[in-house]
């Protein structure tokens, strides 16, 4: 296990005038619609805990107003909890003055916008040195950090160019080589890809996964597209209605749903793509001599192509180098299929 | 025995009161106020000298040069010196130098002091709640309302027409300011908070650039209407073009009155076209696309 870098412990939010107060009745029992309906208070999270490991890329998932959005905005504090603690590298950032809090957001937690956020009256390289330049740091060297990350993203060339020039994909680029100039150690992605259309969509996911093999940041990554959050995800947590419903891995979210909610969002998912071999492997088979062999973290997809020439059965083999079993047809189709 | 409305509590006596009450400021506080209006006095007729001092193509040299920094475009600059020219050959380039700088002064000041309430109105909803019906009463009432009083604290003179005219031409500037200010895209302003800016490096960077185009509309009506007041502001010797409209009237001549009104429209053209171009430069600035 990595070690942790944030842990939320018990983050409740509620909106309103109250929200103290708000929180006692809910902690009472009152359920989201009757404290909407009785006391015009908003239940936006509830006692969400959760751990994200250094290095990984958690994704937190769910549709339009289950909170995702309100609780990525609480591990910068964009948004203070009602209740329950947050933890940054063991510090409890709520505990922050505000001075402490803008060092924290200018050093630490750098963010990637749905929509951009860039600064319209300013051009791509003034747009990525922001946070340098807010930090105080001289505008010479400011430049020359800027200027890495423009290349890092594939930009070079458009240093000068406004934002309203580019397309959406590059000015997500652009956002993305804003947050990565910090040098900050977690990037908060909220929504990063969303509005952007399918196949930009996908360039940005390779590019970031790219990216994050090279640079091996602590990714939070909001989305409600659940291909994508598969994609991404080291770790996965369903939100639904502010309460946390799931976290795993996204082989563990599709073979053990924790509830309807749940398996119904996993339902239409191309499961070959996402489970793996290794997972599925029968150590007690032994399959014919000549058989292909297969890596233990490849897709059963993968094993499609091996299965389509002909062979009976795949050897597994792990990443350590022993053979951890084979797969038949059979065993595949066991595993694709909805119980 | 009138039918109108009861006489309840007796006005007369509460309007004596008022009236003593204001005579006893006046008496109290007059030479004191008028002292620290001092500089603002020197300040409009230095400039008012200086423009009619220096000679009149240096004059439109300067307007020139303001268009061009406004607008980075030449047809504008070529209309400002046209207009000069003509209010120079309509024989009125004095009056036009002291009605220029009366509305400088006023508009310059205006600003000063409308921006930072802008912006505070923009930050508290309190103050806004505060501030709006002042801004209606400011330009719903009659401006002799407050010009007699003003007459009095300062005497006649440009004091008192630079303060009626920056109370007649302020609520725009402020409006504008605080409108624009709200109207920036949250999204930005939570991503400058997100990078860490301080609320002073937030308003500096983000919030006052974005809002650029919306608060020189504010300046651009501020100006207009510092303008249309110098009409007014001449009948308590603010001199400058409205004084020859004021003439014109009372001396029956209708042709001094006319050019001097017509002087007035095609300053309000000059002032107009400088602001709107800078505005437009600023909103393109916020909008490029593709070049």
């Amino acid at each position: 296990m990595r070690p942790v870098k944030i842990r939320v412990e018990a983050v409740s939010k509620v909106f309103g005038r109250d929200p103290k107060g708000a929180l006692a009745k809910v902690e009472a029992g009152m359920d989201k619609a009757r404290l909407l309906g009785e006391t015009d208070h908003v239940l936006g999270l509830h006692g969400i805990s959760l751990e994200i490991g250094t290095g990984e890329t958690f994704v937190i998932m769910g549709l339009s107003g289950s909170g995702k959005s309100t609780l990525i905005r609480h591990f910068n504090r964009l948004i203070e909890p009602t209740g329950g603690r947050i933890l940054f590298d063991g510090e409890d950032i709520l505990g922050y003055d505000e001075t402490r809090l803008r060092a924290f957001r200018r050093r630490k937690v750098a963010m990637v916008f749905q929509r951009f956020a860039l600064l319209p009256h300013r051009t791509v390289i003034e747009n990525v040195m922001y946070g340098l330049v807010l930090d105080g740091m001289a505008k010479a060297q400011a430049q020359k950090r800027a200027e890495a990350q423009i290349s890092l993203v594939g930009l070079s060339g458009f240093e000068a160019s406004y934002p309203a020039q580019l397309s959406g994909g590059m000015q997500q680029r652009v956002g993305l080589a804003r947050a990565l100039a910090t040098d900050a150690e977690v990037l908060l992605m909220d929504e990063a890809f969303s509005a952007l259309d399918p196949l930009i969509r996908h360039d940005m996911q390779m590019q970031l996964k790219e990216l994050q093999a090279r640079l091996s940041k602590t990714i939070v990554f909001i989305t409600h597209d659940l291909d994508e959050a598969l994609l991404l995800g080291d770790h996965i947590a369903i939100l639904k209605d502010g309460t946390l419903r799931q976290v795993g891995t996204g082989a563990d979210i599709l073979r053990a749903p924790a509830d309807d909610y749940v398996a119904r969002f996993v339902r239409d998912v191309n499961r070959a793509r996402i489970l793996l071999c290794g997972a599925f492997a029968d150590a007690g088979l032994v399959s014919e001599p000549g058989a292909p062999e297969i890596a233990a973290e490849a897709t059963l997809e993968a094993a499609f192509a091996a299965f389509a020439t002909g062979a009976e059965s795949v050897v597994v083999r792990g990443a350590d180098g022993q053979i951890a079993g084979a797969l038949t047809p059979h065993k595949v189709m066991e595993a694709l299929a909805r119980v | 025995m009138t039918s109108g409305f009861p006489e309840i509590w007796d006005t007369r006596t509460f309007g004596r009161a008022l009236d003593r009450a204001f005579n006893g400021i006046v008496a109290e506080w007059g030479e004191t106020l008028e002292m620290i209006f001092m500089p603002v006095l020197r300040f409009i007729t230095g400039l008012e000298r200086g423009l009619q001092f220096l000679p009149w193509w240096v004059v439109v040299l300067a307007f020139c040069l303001a268009t061009w920094a406004a607008a980075r475009r030449w047809q504008p600059v070529v209309a400002v010196a046209l207009l000069l020219v003509l209010l120079g050959l309509l024989g009125i380039w004095d009056e036009a130098m002291a009605t220029v700088a009366l509305m400088l002064a006023a508009t310059i000041l205006s600003v000063l002091i409308g921006m930072p309430l802008g912006i505070a109105m923009a930050q508290s909803d309190g103050l806004r709640r505060g501030m709006l019906p002042v801004l209606d009463i400011m330009q719903t009432l009659p401006i002799f309302v407050y010009l007699i009083p003003f007459v009095m604290l300062f005497g006649p003179g440009k004091i008192p027409a630079l303060l009626a005219t920056i109370v007649f031409a302020i609520p725009p500037v402020i409006r504008l300011t605080d409108l624009g200010i709200r109207q920036v895209d949250p999204e930005i302003v939570e991503a400058s908070r997100a990078f860490g800016a301080s609320p002073r490096q937030q308003l500096w960077t983000v919030q006052v650039p974005l809002a650029m185009p919306t608060i020189m509309a504010g300046v651009n009506q501020t100006t207009m209407m510092a303008l249309s007041m110098v009409v007014i502001a001449s009948m308590i010797g603010a001199g400058g073009l409205g004084y020859q409209v004021l003439q014109g009237i009372q001396r029956l001549e209708v042709s001094r009155g006319l050019i001097a009104g017509l002087g007035i429209v095609l300053l309000a053209i000059i002032f107009d076209r400088i602001a709107q171009s800078y505005g437009r430069r600023v909103q393109a600035n916020l909008h490029r696309d593709g070049k």
